[in-house]
């Protein structure tokens, strides 16, 4: 079976509509989004109707959680007053922009999920099983504590996004955790593609990252034209990510250029 | 293990029979294992220390590699997420760099250091140790306030010019120190965070990062003012407002030569050693002390997130 997994879009429904087309000329047997599609980019519901129309499945982020429920924040607890900054004004811009019945769908999407494929037990979430806002960074995360992870939760492989910097783990058990990183940011290594997972579940676990080019000229002058900051802008432009680095630990951040 | 869990949705406190009874904190996974590396040694004798160290301290002796090695491992069979590497000043410690590398094998690890002790050779070591790892390794450099006069008035004359030349150089080795800062003020954490990465910047540091703490009254710090006021207490909290998932000490262990304690804050405090292995110290804990009155009003963890 091949897996397609998407991580965050964040409103970036250029990225999405690229994604979409490369997912369809590879063939998967599935696809799954793993959560938050409002956020950072521009015009929140044509990301939320892309994605529905295209009839793939969805996890609720924490984005989705909050903008489903008017929570009044994206959840994500920063304690940099840079970052809540920016965090709040795409928060404030994304939730003044999704239809109700947009919020109501988000609402109404299950948290995680779970299936079996040749003998594993596969677990879908966003952050990680235990937590939806919880960020796990590759460098951050010691096998014994992924391994423990596995054990607690009943599974196989279990995969994840939320992060925005995708990556793959095979644990000395023979069991995996993914990643997926972000569809709609590119994954802070200066280059403006972004990334999805691509799963090849029978026999061997094989784990794929696609990178996918997209016209990010286009979405960057919309964000502009909507007046988002330019700090976002930059990202886009650039592969490098300007805010919310304040959860990155030191090997993800010192790859970046802030 | 018995642990009381509350009612989920209780609406009222019913009046605690006396004496009032502490909020259980249950171990909910073992995330970060503490170690004390240093035990209570250090090359400074700051006047708010929590666990009050100083030069020739010995009251918990340094821990050896081999020490350290067996704590990693015990804490490895549970699970742990990351390592944090404390003291005293963990660079007093003669095989530092070793026992980094060691541990870096098997998990992430953060060192919090005074910053006074960072020459060229150690730095060109730490990112030699750092680069060659599978995991992070992250130095959490402390300061007491955003100049000399209010930095040096807990640490002693000259130690905020050395602890600042300190950051610039782990900057300029590529190792991105992060900034604890103690809160020596009631000023917002927000706002302490804003004026912290100014003022970093303006002291030519290009990527600051900044965690704030509060100060707690213990050791030291409750001579230079005062200790815990028989009204700062949990007591009495125990029932449906009690979130066990806020606190620390239902994440995490501290290690240090003399044993196991349940948070890197009570070291040195009565009741806070709960064993001589990690596999003795994994049940609850009652939250009777003062400092946790701290720690469950600011809603702190000592992690780096
Ligand atoms: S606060 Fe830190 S640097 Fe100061 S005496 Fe205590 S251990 Fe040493
Ligand atoms: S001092 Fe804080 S971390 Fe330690 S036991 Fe009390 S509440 Fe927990
Ligand atoms: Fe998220």
């Amino acid at each position: 079976m091949r897996l397609a997994l998407l991580g965050g879009v964040y409103s970036n429904h250029h990225a999405l509509a690229a994604t979409l087309a490369d997912l369809a000329r590879r063939g998967a047997d599935a696809a799954l989004c793993l959560g938050d599609l409002g956020g950072f980019g521009p015009h929140p519901d044509r990301s939320v109707e892309l994605l529905r129309d295209a009839g793939i499945p969805m996890l609720r982020g924490n984005y989705d959680d909050s903008v489903g429920h008017d929570r009044g924040d994206c959840a994500c607890g920063y304690t940099d007053p840079r970052d809540q900054h920016f965090a709040q004004v795409s928060y404030d811009y994304t939730a003044a922009r999704t239809s109700p019945d947009h919020k109501a769908w988000m609402r109404a999407l299950p948290e995680q999920q779970r299936f079996e494929v040749a003998g594993r037990r596969v677990l879908l979430c966003h952050g990680s099983p235990r937590r939806v806002n919880e960020f796990l960074w590759d460098s951050a995360c010691s096998d014994a504590f992924l391994e423990w992870l596995c054990d607690a939760h009943a599974a196989d492989l279990i995969a994840c996004a939320h992060t925005g910097i995708h990556w793959h783990r095979a644990l000395p058990s023979g069991r995996h955790v993914v990643n997926a990183g972000a569809i709609g940011r590119p994954a802070n290594d200066g280059r403006t593609d972004v990334w999805y997972a691509l799963l090849e579940l029978d026999g061997a676990v094989r784990v794929g990252f696609v990178p996918v080019a997209y016209d990010h000229e286009a979405l960057a002058r919309e964000m502009e034209a909507e007046q988002l900051p330019p700090e976002f802008v930059e990202t886009i432009r650039t592969g490098w990510w300007t805010t919310c680095l304040e959860n990155l630990p030191a090997r993800e951040r010192s790859r970046g250029r802030y | 293990m018995a642990v009381p869990t509350p009612p989920p949705t209780a609406t009222s406190c019913p009046a605690p029979a006396a004496p009032a009874r502490f909020p259980v904190q249950p171990l909910l996974h073992l995330d970060a294992l503490w170690i004390q590396v240093a035990g209570t040694l250090c090359n400074l004798a700051c006047t708010h220390c929590f666990i009050s160290c100083g030069p020739g301290d010995e009251r918990h002796a340094l821990m050896g590699r081999a020490e350290v090695r067996a704590r990693v491992a015990e804490a490895l069979a549970l699970g742990v997420k990351e390592f944090y590497f404390t003291g005293g000043e963990p660079f007093l410690h003669p095989e530092m760099e070793e026992i980094l590398e060691d541990t870096l094998a098997h998990g992430p690890c953060t060192v919090l250091t005074n910053g006074t002790l960072f020459t060229r050779h150690r730095i060109a070591e730490l990112r030699c140790v750092g680069d060659g790892a599978r995991y992070s390794l992250e130095l959490r450099v402390s300061l007491d306030g955003l100049g000399a006069a209010e930095h040096d008035r807990f640490r002693g004359a000259g130690s905020f010019a050395r602890t600042i030349e300190g950051l610039r150089a782990l900057e300029e080795g590529g190792l991105l120190p992060i900034v604890t800062l103690t809160r020596t003020t009631d000023e917002d954490p927000l706002a302490s965070t804003k004026r912290a990465l100014e003022a970093l910047r303006a002291l030519g540091l290009t990527r600051p990062r900044v965690k704030t703490l509060p100060l707690f009254q213990l050791g030291r710090e409750s001579r230079r003012t005062r200790g815990y006021a028989a009204t700062e207490t949990l007591a009495g909290l125990s029932c449906g407002c009690f979130d066990p998932t806020r606190l620390q000490c239902g994440s995490c262990r501290a290690v240090t030569a003399r044993g196991v304690y349940v948070c890197p804050l009570l070291v040195e405090e009565p009741g806070g050693r709960m064993g001589d292995r990690l596999a003795e110290a994994l049940g609850p804990f009652e939250l009777e002390h003062g400092a946790c009155y701290t720690c469950w009003v600011t809603g702190m963890t000592c992690a780096n997130g």
